[in-house]
């Protein structure tokens, strides 16, 4: 206790503000409060954010674009219950070592109010404790590794998209629904990606997991997928679940075709890209193959006359009229600045760090203007998993066409 | 005992990815007795600058020569402008150097031609080769290119005067300016060949792998364990430490259980350390006496 005297003046100082604050609200009941966490004012709300804008995953970059666009957008229209996002976004390069120190700059020198969808998994695992232990919102994190659902161990981390695990209880559901009797071939890559998916796909399928006949999983250094192919063909499955990133999947799809392999082929939503992954591995090749989405395709014909898409497509004509619509990462974009948009005009005029991830935690059935039909946004004070339904599509001609109805892979079940 | 064939043919198959690629990791090395780490850097590039002139309408066998012309010229301006002004400085200098080279070519190749991957055409097809699904009609085409090239560099050392030249420039820098060896241009020439038989086994390894800047990383740490095994200073060697390497991690993978998944890359640097300890000639090097 070195300076008890100050402590003293700090302590009367506290009381004489706490009084002063009681004798206003009982004085003027109506008068709306507000409350300020770093970041928030009464004309700005500061918003930090990482992305890979150099480096290998720099093609997700967009997101990170977008995200800044729609900003621009809401800002232009007035912005959120009258204040202004200010959105800080620095490259980390897809490198967690830089995603630690972009985020101590985003918290303790530009002192945002949150740091918002920060991009991939090896970056928000690397930033998770640093923002938990500070009581800082990692908020719709870009990735869908179970782990950024947690609320018991990281209550200021929630991530947004349909995380892997359910991911895969959704393919385990398909797969017992219509070949119960099927053997079960599993290529995945040997990260959160690949355990997550296979760990879900596993608890889905319960009792019937002995169905999986064959495993493999590879590394990202490996030059080629095709040897695993070629020795998952020799199992003798008849239902393949290929959990592989664009590259891999391009090679194990062009690779089952040359091997005259045909499967019911389900290849894992990261790389259902038409763009990066089925035309480079030959159309051909993907016809039949079954996969699931979340987000209406931009490239669609289907959602033509959808006002959501109306909204969006007028959208990226004003603010950002040249990039790729048939790009997944910026509908992806849209529909996370539309959430996090929407949790801040619910926040009112209590921006603080508390009150946000309450918001957060507290969506019922929201929907972007980007999510299929039926799939709606829920999460709950012990689910912090915002999306956690599907709906399965198969590739037929150059298109996916959806069918089935929305699947649900809520973990908590 | 099928299982066993396939697993070998398949992994021929990988292995002459690695072959053509330890090919160029030796050629480099007899120039410059280094191993150069920007060396498939330089080969993605040199594919990049390829599948560019083919997206201009260029024909396939048009933009191979003019890809194989602008590479050697490339490697002949890197050794010129970066490596030539470190002379005599330490190894480390010239490590440096390859890292830098490294990082700095691949992000130009991300900056002009992004991250997605894109497909290279093949010039053999990718039917079956005589009937065998596990090798294609490209692989074939590969191990065949990659032998043709090996005859071709027998024959340039042995018996082209250039080629004598060369050699001794390498072996006996100083008796070799003595006899009027411009050994300078030597060490240049040597970069200029590497950077073109890197561009070959890019422009063949690209359609087995797809085209994109992190293409050659996994490929060049075996291509390096494949030159190791077979001999640092042996062209021969390394084509037969690149097919030795593919068969092996195939087999390794396939029959000692835990292996084939975790520890795939693992067995490539086993087998550099291995071989480092055990016969650091390799398999057909030659072993270099120093005079002191």
């Amino acid at each position: 206790m070195p300076f008890p005297a100050l402590r003293h003046a700090r302590c009367a100082a506290l009381l004489a503000a706490l009084s002063c604050l009681a004798v206003v609200t009982s004085a003027a009941p109506a008068l709306a409060q507000k409350a300020y966490d770093p970041g928030a004012s009464d004309s700005t709300i500061r918003i930090g954010n990482l992305m890979p804008y150099s480096g290998p995953a720099s093609a997700y970059a967009i997101v990170g674009r977008i995200e800044q666009a729609y900003f621009r957008m809401v800002n232009d229209q007035g912005g959120i219950n009258g204040r202004k996002i200010e959105f800080v976004s620095y490259d980390d390069a897809y490198s967690p070592a830089k995603a630690v120190e972009q985020t101590r700059r985003l918290v303790e020198s530009d002192e945002v109010l949150l740091v918002f969808s920060p991009m991939g998994t090896p970056s928000n695992a690397a930033i998770q404790k640093y923002l938990n232990a500070k009581g800082v919102p990692q908020l719709f994190a870009a990735t869908g590794a179970t782990r950024f659902g947690d609320p018991k161990a990281f209550p200021w981390t929630m991530g947004w998209q349909p995380p892997y695990q359910v991911e895969g209880r959704v393919y385990a559901k398909y797969i017992l629904a219509t070949r119960p009797d099927a053997r079960i071939a599993v290529l995945y890559q040997n990260d959160d990606l690949g355990r997550d998916l296979l760990k879900g796909l596993k608890d889905g399928l319960g009792e019937r997991a002995s169905r999986i006949v064959a495993e493999e999983s590879y590394e990202v250094a490996e030059p080629s997928a095709d040897n695993h192919i070629a020795r998952l063909k020799a199992s003798g499955a008849d239902v393949f679940v290929s959990i592989t990133t664009p590259k891999f999947a391009a090679q194990s799809i062009r690779k089952a075709a040359e091997l005259a392999w045909r499967p019911l082929y389900i290849q894992a939503l990261v790389s259902a890209s038409i763009g990066a992954v089925l035309r480079p591995a030959g159309l051909d090749n993907a016809q039949g193959l079954v996969s699931a989405a979340y987000n209406k395709d931009a490239a669609d014909p289907q959602w033509a006359d959808d006002p959501g898409m109306a909204r969006f497509h007028s959208f990226l004509d004003a603010y950002a009229p040249d990039v790729n619509r048939g790009d997944n990462s910026v509908v992806y974009g849209y529909g996370a600045a539309q959430c996090l948009v929407e949790v801040l005009r619910r926040a009112g005029d209590t921006l603080t760090r508390a009150n946000v991830m309450r918001e957060a935690a507290g969506l019922k059935g929201y929907t972007p203007d980007t999510l299929l039909p039926g799939i709606g946004i829920t999460t709950a004070p012990d689910d912090f998993h915002p999306i956690e339904q599907l709906r399965l599509m198969r590739f037929e001609g150059d298109h996916w066409h959806l069918f089935g109805p929305v699947i649900d892979g809520d973990l908590r079940n | 005992m099928e299982l066993l064939l396939n697993q070998v043919l398949a992994g021929i198959a990988t292995g002459a990815i690695y072959a053509c690629m330890a090919l160029a990791v030796v050629m480099i090395y007899q120039a410059i007795d280094h191993l150069n780490f920007a060396q498939g850097e330089m080969a993605m590039f040199s594919t990049f600058i390829a599948w560019q002139l083919l997206q201009w309408g260029v024909p396939y066998w048009g933009a191979f020569v003019i890809t194989l012309a602008l590479s050697f010229a490339g490697g002949i301006v890197i050794e010129r402008a970066l490596f030539k002004p470190l002379g005599n400085a330490p190894v480390l200098t010239h490590v440096a150097g390859f890292i830098a080279l490294f990082a700095i070519i691949n992000s130009v190749a991300g900056l002009t031609w992004d991250f997605t991957i894109k497909q290279f055409p093949s010039p053999f097809g990718s039917s079956p080769f005589l009937g065998s699904q596990l090798i294609s009609t490209h692989q074939a085409g590969m191990i065949g290119v990659t032998l043709v090239l090996l005859l071709l560099l027998y024959f340039f050392f042995q018996f082209t005067r250039i080629g004598l030249a060369m050699r001794a420039a390498a072996a006996q820098p100083e008796s070799a300016r003595l006899v009027g060896i411009n050994t300078s241009w030597m060490i240049a020439l040597g970069w200029g060949m590497a950077a073109a038989i890197g561009s070959i086994a890019g422009m063949l390894i690209a359609p087995v792998v797809f085209l994109e800047p992190n293409m050659m990383g996994g490929v060049l740490i075996y291509g390096f364990a494949a030159a190791v095994l077979g001999g640092l200073s042996s062209p021969f060697g390394a084509v037969v430490g690149g097919f030795l390497v593919g068969i092996f991690e195939n087999l390794a993978g396939t029959y000692i259980p835990g292996v084939g998944n975790e520890l795939k890359l693992p067995i490539a640097l086993a087998l550099i350390v291995t071989v480092l300890v055990v016969k650091p000639t390799g398999l057909f090097g030659r072993a270099i006496v120093k005079r002191v």
